[in-house]
């Protein structure tokens, strides 16, 4: 993106960091102008070279993103970061830009921890030894304060969060961001590209109008250069504890992501059933894998954190065939409007999600 | 999910046209989803273009006569609530209406929303607890009357529990207007295109929404 920027500047530019960036006047008639107006030109050289300094000892970076609210991805960012944590050669960093709405310390059973200050810069609050998080709900002394702040304030807690925090060193930092695609996105990816973003997961549940809205993010990511390493399709299902029945709360009357993800030549990287203990879990602060390590749900989390880890020895076919076994297979076969099973989907669901975890690795 | 994707905003003398819904032309619909060019397209705008609609919206879109405005914000306290505040605050604001999942987390960030409420002046009409209680359609139907075996099921009702906007409401000493219960069939009567405004009164939410409808008359007349 920043060699984008580079070439062609007018005379006049008034610099890629400016609040003037693409409506000056000089702006006019510039190739990059949309960019710049719309702030994903890339930070000031000063700035890339500080921000990159101190994201040199991080690996992996993972923008968890979705168009909608309340799909899920916070619960998605949360189990992420467990899951690849889970491996304690690990170091997982858990980041939360969603400034106004910042969920990730109950989730991550952080509330009311607060914020050191070292000589090296801020600390993460750490979960386990190797599990660290960021938020700004660490920075506020009441669960009742609210942050009303407009843009430019949230752009530069974002900016401070990659540069003041002693991240360390860092095998995946997950990013987890507040719906849509406005400040908070565009100053993450224009503050994260002096370094590298490996890419984004879009979480998503079946409904077309939540499909709606991830079109939408998928078109955002094109337009600011961000690989989408796939889609997640949440609530994707429920089976019921008792009865283990299952039923369609969000019914994907289009197809749901799957069929979305055919058409857009975009990854699925999986489909989570709705299981009531992952919102008791989110809300005690618990780790849902570890709470309800046999839940259908687990597994479909598991074999999405095991896809990305790179660990090949998940996708080989016969494990992946017996995990299938063990998950109830109505979730990954083809239903048909009244709920019936075709009898010979499960072995081409099998080869389906092998091939589509394939494809994940290429973007790690 | 009141099928008015593919109109269009036009232009008259007193401002921009809003989209009329149903053949009473009850409802006026304005949203940016009319200005964009394709379904798909992303608005990636930051805050300053962002307030600057949301205030053209209320000073250049020709309303007419409206018994109620209703705006449908994105969550959070930031660009879009500071903006519609502003704008609106010399038009007779009546209040806000928080709404929230039963979950601890959902209640959480609401919990800052009544703190935005405050700090802005913004009168609480209420809370309203939506997606408030699922039950299994399988268990339900099963006509299992033995009280031992129902005490069991609860356990698979209330897939995102239940109870917290209450206590928030409670908590905070603003009115709880009422729980919505999920309803898959109004969701998916939706998602195959049928009229909204048609089946909406048969859905099991369509009682619960009455209420607090009721609820909001009553405090607007009230006011007036």
């Amino acid at each position: 993106m920043a060699d984008a920027v580079g070439a062609a500047r007018p005379e006049e530019c008034p610099g890629t960091g400016s609040a003037q960036a693409g409506s000056a006047a000089a702006c006019q008639g510039c190739p990059n102008q949309g960019l710049c107006a719309a702030g994903a030109a890339g930070p000031d050289p000063a700035e890339a070279a500080e921000l990159r300094a101190r994201l040199r000892a991080v690996r992996h970076t993972v923008l968890v993103l979705s168009g909608k609210g309340g799909v899920g991805k916070s619960t998605f960012s949360a189990a992420l970061a467990h899951g690849l944590a889970a491996d304690e050669h690990k170091q997982v960093a858990l980041l939360d830009i969603d400034i106004c709405g910042p969920s990730i310390p109950k989730i991550m059973g952080l509330e009311g921890e607060q914020v050191h200050q070292s000589g090296s810069g801020w600390s993460p609050v750490y979960v386990e030894e190797n599990l660290g998080v960021m938020s700004v709900g660490f920075l506020l002394s009441s669960p009742d304060d609210a942050v009303i702040w407009r843009g430019p304030k949230k752009n530069g807690l974002i900016k401070q969060f990659l540069r003041d925090v002693d991240w360390g060193e860092v095998d995946y930092l997950i990013v987890d961001t507040p719906p849509g695609t406005s400040d908070e996105h565009l100053s993450i990816v224009q503050y994260l590209s002096a370094t590298h973003i490996d890419g984004a997961v879009i979480v998503t549940t079946p409904q077309e109008i939540s499909l709606q809205d991830v079109r939408k993010e998928i078109n955002f990511c094109h337009k600011v250069k961000l690989p989408i390493i796939g889609v997640v399709e949440n609530m994707s299902g429920f089976v019921c504890p008792k009865c283990k029945k299952e039923s369609q709360i969000f019914p994907p009357t289009t197809g749901g992501a799957e069929k979305m993800c055919q058409n857009l030549n975009v990854s699925l990287l999986g489909k989570v059933p709705l299981d009531p203990q992952i919102g008791r879990s989110c809300d005690r602060g618990q780790s849902f894998l570890s709470e309800a390590p046999d839940s259908p749900a687990t597994l479909s989390y598991r074999n999405i954190i095991q896809s990305k880890s790179g660990n090949h020895c998940a996708l080989s076919v016969p494990s992946t065939a017996a995990i299938y076994k063990g998950v109830k297979q109505d979730y990954f076969a083809t239903n048909n409007k009244t709920g019936n099973v075709h009898s010979n989907s499960e072995s081409n669901s099998c080869k389906y999600h092998v091939c589509f975890w394939a494809s994940v690795l290429t973007g790690f | 999910m009141l099928r008015v994707q593919d109109r269009a905003v036009h232009q008259c003398d007193s401002g921009w046209v809003p989209v009329f819904v149903g053949q009473d032309r009850a409802v006026a619909l304005m949203s940016i989803g009319f200005l964009l060019e394709r379904p798909d397209d992303a608005v990636v705008w930051r805050g300053p273009k962002k307030n600057a609609l949301i205030k053209q919206f209320v000073t250049d879109v020709a309303w007419g006569d409206l018994d109620f405005l209703i705006v449908d914000t994105p969550p959070g306290t930031s660009d879009e609530h500071i903006s519609t505040v502003e704008a609106l605050r010399p038009h007779r604001l009546l209040g806000a209406i928080l709404v929230t999942t039963p979950q601890a987390v959902s209640v959480g960030d609401v919990r800052r929303e009544l703190t935005f409420c405050k700090k802005t002046g913004l009168r609480v009409l209420g809370v309203v607890e939506n997606m408030s209680g699922f039950v299994c359609p399988h268990c339900s139907g099963s006509g299992i009357h033995d009280s031992l075996l129902f005490f069991l099921l609860q356990e698979c009702t209330n897939i995102f529990s239940k109870g917290g906007g209450e206590e928030l409401a409670k908590h905070a000493g603003v009115p709880f207007l009422g729980c919505v219960p999920l309803d898959p069939q109004l969701s998916q009567s939706l998602e195959e295109g049928r009229d909204f405004i048609q089946e909406f009164p048969k859905s099991s939410a369509f009682p619960a929404l009455a209420h607090i409808a009721q609820q909001i008359l009553d405090t607007s007349q009230q006011s007036s």
